[in-house]
């Protein structure tokens, strides 16, 4: 038990900050905060798969978030009978075609032995391809855009629970990163990196720009919830009796009885909200729940001594008849699958889809801030930082608000230089990210939790 | 009289843009390469960084204008670069001594700096979004167009105009000037010829006496001069906004990929070949077949090869493309 005495001793700590904010700011975005730490630790899970386990770097994050976010919008959102009816037929000629494109090009490889004819047999299968392709596809897509383009105007999804897109979301994700892994781990570290990044942007720029596919940036709105609705639940008996209840104390001080009901109805409101938050931290947690106990035996068991094996020393794993290169890539695939339920998850809470939203800053460069500050190769650090970081990146509004006012309090209130950086509140999360990266970098290189190698 | 006209349209629409977006990307992509190939490590705050030093461009135009200095037909922000460029130097050497030269001392992996370049890059962009704001700024004074599309058409009496912008011709003269300063500097000066060495073999250099400190400060002295010019090009030919520019790092890094990363021709070379595949490949040439093919084959379509949308994901899959399979550069040659 000693040995765990500083995971949760700093888990402790990040647990009485959230209910800090739900004292003295409200409920409500403490439960909020609390949601997008719970999906930032099941994205800095998957980074800190591939980082902390095998050395990986993978810049690409955002994009597989976004293919996570796109799993939600296909598996939710119910076809549009219509635009199925004037180009279905096309996109999914279009797929088949894709797929034969796939298998020649593979064939090609596999049989032909001379390798400058090899490469102009697959340019040429490939633009000849991208041809047909456009062909086809150019009429259907104008088609199918043009139903109701105000509401619809893309083909639709698959009309289930949106639970589902979840796991269909991690093998979204999972299929783009068996693609990258095959072509790009072979890369230096660096490369690899730069690599992931530019992918990525490709990927956010297929999703914005084809708006047969989820509307691009004309945004998904209104996906169906796992919960259930605040307005529901308002005009529910037994929800309403549970809120009395809870807050019974409060009412019985109430004498009137129209006040009382007043009062009532007033709480039922903001307790609707809560109750839904809640509801979406007990599914999350339950998320965060399994990944932790599923990645924690990986950790310690054979594999995850091979992967260790592999990340500390390639070459003489690989001289123990390790298959480097397929573990490389297993990793990689099982990494941005986690991050794929994360950005399923997020679209999940958000009830919407916005491609446009899509930032390397904050869904790449910020999920390897966490991964770092928490701890790298420790799953219990990952999630501390994931958790530590996005309740600083929150609350770091109103923490520089306080530093400024605290600090330049004997300036008057119309200085300009005070109210420029009152101005500029905003900017200080960047600030305080990039201090606490370069000082955490700098003085405990291995995270607030450092990898912990426990021998059995 | 067709074919000329359809040149003119080439020019007017990919050329001479292409040529100067290929400049700002190539300064950018030389500053990567330098990075790269002296201290050894991929600079994530490169976009941050040259906003940075045109910031201080910025916030001097201003200034300067205010005072009434100009430069009369051309932009006064030209006046205010050597005050940019030594803000930017200061900032660059105070970051290298606070956060980079202790991994440097420790010998870390370059992975590892690539990681607090991330750090930097976060507190770059803090600092530039605090003191200027996250907004659009233009800067741009003096005299727009040398040669406007009306005036052309009359001069020539041809259907297509022209249209030179004041700002894409000092794009292209300032560029070649800087450049050729600094390939002269690179393998003419002894000092120049030390930084090649440092870059080729450390060890080696240090044992023939190069003193490593003075390559690492003469090479991010290059890199303020390299990023603050090429931020103000871009600025003064587009506009200023910190979001921008941090996005711009990402063509920078195709480009310094695309020319063999370490390799400075390599990467003036790779910032005109990424400029010219995104407008060659995205551009409609519509009017231009109309222009060159006889009537009864003129075509309906737009004939675009991609949409304008895709305009990065061109670049990024040419790097990709490359990367793959010829990981050191399309160019070949000696680094650095």
């Amino acid at each position: 038990m000693k040995q765990y005495a500083n995971v949760v001793t700093a888990y402790l700590i990040m647990i009485g900050l959230i209910i800090l904010v739900g004292v003295f700011q409200s409920w409500n975005i403490a439960l909020a905060i609390l949601n997008f730490c719970l999906i930032s630790a099941v994205m800095t899970m998957g980074a800190n798969i591939q980082w902390g386990y095998a050395g990986l770097i993978n810049f690409g994050i955002m994009g597989f978030t976004a293919l996570g976010g796109l799993a939600a919008v296909l598996i939710s959102v119910p076809p549009v009978k219509e635009a199925w009816q004037v180009g279905g037929l096309s996109m999914l000629f279009c797929l088949v075609i894709i797929v034969l494109i796939v298998f020649s090009v593979r064939y090609v490889l596999k049989n032909f032995k001379n390798a400058k004819r090899k490469n102009i047999y697959v340019a040429a299968i490939i633009i000849a391809g991208l041809i047909i392709l456009r062909i086809i596809s150019g009429p259907a897509i104008d088609s199918i855009e043009a139903v109701e383009p105000a509401k619809t105007g893309f083909l639709g999804g698959l009309g289930l629970p949106i639970i589902f897109s979840w796991i269909a979301g991690a093998f979204f994700a999972a299929g783009l990163a068996y693609i990258i892994g095959k072509v790009a781990l072979g890369l230096r570290a660096d490369y690899l990196a730069i690599a992931t990044l530019l992918i990525s942007e490709i990927v956010i720029a297929v999703i914005k720009h084809e708006d047969w596919l989820a509307r691009g940036v004309k945004n998904v709105i209104g996906l169906k919830r796992p919960v259930p609705y605040e307005v529901d639940l308002q005009s529910e008996q037994w929800f309403i009796n549970l809120v009395a209840k809870w807050n019974s104390g409060t009412l019985d001080l109430i004498s009137t009885t129209t006040e009382k009901q007043a009062a009532l109805a007033q709480l039922v409101i903001e307790s609707s909200s809560v109750f839904v938050k809640l509801c979406y931290s007990g599914l999350f947690i339950i998320v965060v729940a399994i990944l932790l106990i599923v990645t924690q035996k990986a950790l310690y068991s054979p594999w995850g001594r091979m992967m260790r094996a592999i990340r500390d020393n390639e070459e003489a794993a690989n001289a123990m008849g390790k298959n480097v290169v397929k573990q490389h890539l297993l990793i990689f695939v099982l990494g941005s699958a986690i991050v794929g339920i994360a950005g399923a998850m997020m679209v999940t809470h958000d009830g919407l889809f916005t491609p446009g939203s899509y930032r390397p800053l904050r869904y790449t460069f910020l999920i390897w801030v966490m991964v770092i500050i928490g701890g790298s190769g420790n799953n219990f650090g990952a999630v501390l930082g994931g958790f530590a970081v996005w309740f600083l990146w929150i609350e770091a509004a109103p923490i520089a608000l306080f530093l400024i006012n605290f600090f330049t309090y004997s300036l008057a209130e119309t200085n300009a230089f005070k109210l420029h950086l009152i101005e500029s509140v905003p900017y200080f999360r960047f600030l305080m990210m990039g201090i606490g990266l370069l000082l955490i970098m700098r003085y405990r290189p291995k995270g607030i939790l450092p990898e912990k190698i426990i021998k059995q | 009289m067709d074919f000329v006209n359809a040149i003119i349209l080439l020019l007017n629409y990919i050329i001479v843009p292409a040529l100067s977006y290929g400049s700002q990307l190539a300064l950018g992509a030389i500053f990567v390469t330098l990075i790269y190939g002296i201290l050894r490590f991929a600079n994530f705050a490169t976009g941050d960084m040259m906003s940075f030093g045109t910031m201080f461009a910025v916030l001097l135009t201003w200034y300067f204008q205010s005072l009434g200095i100009s430069l009369g037909v051309l932009p006064t922000a030209l006046l205010t670069i050597p005050f940019a460029i030594i803000m930017m130097i200061l900032y660059m050497l105070t970051i290298d001594k606070f956060v980079f030269s202790y991994y440097r001392m420790k010998k870390s992996p370059s992975v590892m700096l690539a990681m607090v370049s991330i750090g930097v890059m976060f507190v770059t962009q803090a600092i530039v979004r605090i003191i200027i704001g996250p907004f659009d700024r233009r800067f741009f004074d003096g005299e727009r167009f040398i040669l406007k599309a009306n005036e052309f058409k009359e001069m020539t009496g041809l259907n297509e105009g022209l249209t030179v912008k004041s700002t894409q011709v000092l794009t292209i003269i300032i560029t070649a000037i800087v450049v050729s300063i600094l390939f002269w500097f690179l393998n003419k000066t002894k000092t120049g010829k030390s930084m090649r060495a440092y870059s080729d073999n450390e060890d080696l250099a240090l044992l023939s006496g190069i003193d490593p400190k003075r390559v690492v400060m003469i090479t991010w002295m290059i890199a303020g001069i390299l990023a603050t010019i090429g931020g103000v090009l871009y600025g003064l030919d587009k506009s200023f906004k910190p979001f921008t520019y941090f996005n711009n790092m990402l063509p920078i890094f195709a480009a310094a990929i695309v020319g063999g990363i370490g390799n400075p021709f390599g990467a003036f070379l790779g910032g005109y070949v990424i400029a010219f595949s995104e407008i060659f490949i995205t551009y409609a040439y519509k009017k231009f077949f109309m222009y060159v093919l006889p009537e009864s084959m003129e075509p309906n379509s737009l004939i675009q090869l991609l949409s304008t949308d895709y305009k990065f994901a061109v670049s990024f899959s040419i790097l990709v493309i490359v990367l793959l399979f010829r990981p050191s550069g399309i160019f070949k040659g000696k680094v650095l």
